[in-house]
């Protein structure tokens, strides 16, 4: 209550006109990184701390240079070598931080939740990098910066989000985003991987590749290696001839899209990672102009739109 | 078999609308006790609006935390909470460090009782040497040191061979298994309830079928081997059917559920508070209006709270990184009048005798009576009065409360246990 601070902690958190509003502000951003000189002054003066208790090298790199670009000050506390390893808890880790003083604080946590707490502890905005399996809202705006650019439009626009999509925050945020601006998700991948119940958050379900020959954007899921021990699927080499991203299954007109790192030959056939139709370089630049947009909105635009941050129960 | 401290029994009279499933007495009355027995029930023309005395209630499963972290409960802090609760008697849990599987931690926690508990407290025993599921405790020798069952709550027993020796040499013993019903494999890493709240939220699902199929187990077992078994705090509509058909198939089987698996669902969950985390997990409004229905037909003969106290820096974490379980004795009454009564879902009669009664027969335990002759177990409730949960309210050293900042109808008055007035507001 009377808490004014904006945060972007999952696509749940904005309305229709508020994704639009930053996708607006990326691409105005996107003509400045044309320019000789890229930075510009608008944040000034402000700390951005990058605390990240997962490795993500992407995502990092990405909210760094972004900072950068808007001549923030930046941080970043990584967990491994840190007080963290000599288990200081996540509360404690935020108060130290917010004596600081920090604008914003952009978290990757391994455990849903976590941003949560972070913004609950602290006068800080918080963006969430991506926590646990939960939500990765960053990804998905950048997502749907990439298809607006390659196609012209979202509204009405067919994805299909292939692979394992039960331990995959990019699926979640995704399939929340592209409901949000008037698009249509389909999730595709063995029951075994999808969770139970997914069809609530409103994406269509199919076991069965075929359905990938009728969209508009075919959107790959990493395939990790150590699924198998659980007995999700019987094997990388089953996985691939069933739902492998080979050239026989992208038509002609067809985009592909991958959140990286990719495991060529699994989930992807190098032959379309490298072809025409793979956006993955465009979701890169995407990923910096949109968090320099989703920073520059969380501390600059008037917020009307964006939910508070609900309080939390931690005292 | 359950242990209190000592102290002068009271002497007193209580006037209100008496209302007593057992006995069979609804109407307003006056209730005399003369040290510490029922030595009158007068009926009177009018009693104070809105009080209502009862049988006091019994929980057949509680986490008193002693041995090894006395620092989220003890069995003073525990017994006083559960007095405020209108609790006369409970049971504890032997899932502690060490865990409860010798005689000798058994009778420590007797003797601990005689010195700190406010009201009689009973103790359960492992199934298994240290809870691990590869051997029999020695069940004889712990239940003439006074185990009131034998359980293994915590961590279910997995071998289905185990757990039928367990059952055949609980004759010997002579006393009930009580069994937390939870198929590992099934269940591991699970969070919270597999559905569409999980998929959503991206936890991992502790799915349905991981209770059920635990529960057709064990209740398969119960009827090849012919003893009885208790089910711990049932969560699943699927479990309250296996149980309904066992019973009339001849199985002598008892059934818990916990207030907040009767009044809430996983929904509570999207808020990511650690305080809805528990084990089993909140699951469906279909599960729930299962469980009611449970409670309306007898099929679940107890009320449960599963009082499982947690220090707060365990709690203040992300919700995957938080231990399972919530406090319950001093909010049960509340909630259920709250949700339950208040709603029409139940009537208050039959909440009233599955916190007592129910129990109490389950356990092989005192049955409280209002009656006269009987031992003075009675609570007397104040059935409109509003109060909100807070943390600084709490008599339990812990108060992970899945109800913190509630507001509740109904409120404990006064608790008299064994005949002694053990709480008073």
């Amino acid at each position: 209550m009377g808490d004014s601070r904006r945060h972007l902690l999952a696509v749940g958190d904005l309305a229709r006109e508020d994704a639009e509003r930053i996708l607006d502000t990326a691409r105005a951003l996107e003509r400045s990184l044309d320019r000789e000189v890229k930075k510009l002054p608008t944040l000034r003066g402000r700390l951005v701390v990058n605390l990240f208790y997962e490795s993500s090298t992407r995502t990092l790199s990405s909210f760094e240079l972004a900072a950068k670009r808007l001549s923030a000050d930046t941080m970043v506390l990584r967990a491994v070598g840190s007080s963290v390893d000599k288990g200081e808890s996540l509360r404690d880790t935020a108060l130290t931080l917010a004596a600081y003083d920090p604008d914003v604080i952009v978290i990757r946590h391994p455990h849903i939740g976590a941003p949560r707490l972070v913004a609950a502890a602290t006068d800080a905005r918080v963006v969430n990098a991506g926590d646990g399996k939960h939500q990765h809202p960053t990804q998905a705006l950048l997502d749907l910066h990439t298809i607006r650019d390659a196609l012209g439009r979202l509204e009405g626009v067919s994805v299909a989000i292939v692979g394992d999509v039960l331990h995959s925050r990019v699926a979640r945020s995704l399939v929340e985003a592209l409901v949000l601006v008037g698009a249509e998700p389909v999730l595709v991948a063995p029951p075994t991987l999808l969770p139970r119940g997914i069809e609530a958050i409103g994406a269509a379900v199919s076991h069965t590749v075929d359905v990938v020959a009728d969209v508009d954007v075919v959107y790959v899921l990493r395939m990790q290696a150590e699924r198998m021990e659980a007995a999700y699927v019987p094997s990388l080499r089953e996985y691939t001839a069933l739902y492998g991203i080979t050239p026989d299954r992208v038509r002609p007109g067809q985009v592909v899209m991958h959140p990286g790192p990719m495991n060529r030959g699994v989930e992807i056939d190098a032959r379309v990672a490298d072809s025409g139709a793979s956006l993955v370089t465009e979701q890169v630049r995407s990923g910096l102009v949109v968090r320099m947009a989703v920073l520059y909105d969380l501390l600059t635009a008037p917020g009307l739109h964006v939910a508070a941050v609900p309080e939390l129960e931690v005292a | 078999m359950l242990s209190s401290r000592n102290g002068r029994a009271d002497s007193l009279t209580l006037r209100a609308h008496v209302l007593d499933p057992v006995s069979g007495l609804d109407g307003p009355a006056a209730v005399t006790v003369e040290e510490g027995v029922v030595t009158a029930v007068e009926s009177v023309a009018a009693a104070p609006e809105g009080l209502l005395l009862a049988p006091a209630f019994v929980d057949p499963h509680v986490h008193l935390r002693v041995p090894g972290r006395e620092d989220e409960e003890t069995i003073a802090s525990g017994t006083a909470a559960a007095a405020a609760g209108g609790y006369c008697a409970i049971v504890a849990m032997p899932n502690t460090d060490p865990v409860v599987d010798t005689a000798p931690v058994l009778q420590a926690l007797v003797e601990s009782a005689r010195e700190e508990a406010v009201i009689p407290t009973g103790f359960t025993a492992a199934i298994s040497k240290g809870q691990r599921g590869q051997e029999l405790t020695e069940m004889a020798e712990l239940a003439r040191a006074g185990a009131i069952a034998f359980t293994d709550d915590g961590r279910p027993v997995a071998s289905a061979g185990l757990m039928r020796r367990a059952l055949a040499y609980s004759a010997v013993a002579d006393r009930p298994l009580a069994l937390h019903c939870e198929e590992p494999t099934l269940s591991q890493g699970g969070q919270m309830h597999e559905g569409e709240v999980a998929a959503a939220l991206g936890l991992a699902g502790w799915p349905s079928v991981a209770e059920s199929l635990m529960v057709e187990r064990d209740l398969a077992l119960a009827a090849y081997e012919g003893r009885p078994v208790h089910l711990q705090h049932l969560s699943a509509r699927e479990s309250v059917a296996a149980v309904r058909r066992a019973r009339h198939a001849g199985v002598r089987v008892s059934a818990e559920a916990s207030p907040h698996h009767l009044c809430a669902t996983d929904e509570l969950v999207r808020t990511l508070d650690a305080n809805v985390k528990m084990n089993p997990p909140l699951r469906t409004e279909d599960d729930r209006r299962a469980l009611v229905d449970g409670l309306l037909d007898g099929t679940i003969d107890c009320i449960a709270t599963d009082h499982a106290p947690h220090a707060r820096h365990e709690k203040d974490v992300p919700f995957e990184e938080a231990p399972f379980g919530v406090t319950g004795l001093e909010t049960a009454f509340a909630a259920l009048n709250t949700f339950l009564v208040r709603t029409r879902e139940v009537p208050l009669a039959t909440v009233l005798e599955r916190l007592s009664a129910g129990p109490a027969r389950a356990l092989g335990l005192p049955v409280p009576a209002i009656a006269v002759g009987e031992p003075a177990n009675l609570v007397l409730l104040d059935l409109g009065a509003e109060w909100t949960v807070r943390e600084d309210g709490f008599r339990s050293r812990s108060a992970n409360s899945w109800l913190l900042g509630r507001t509740l109808v109904g409120a404990v008055v006064k608790t008299v246990a064994a005949g002694r007035v053990v709480f008073a507001a």
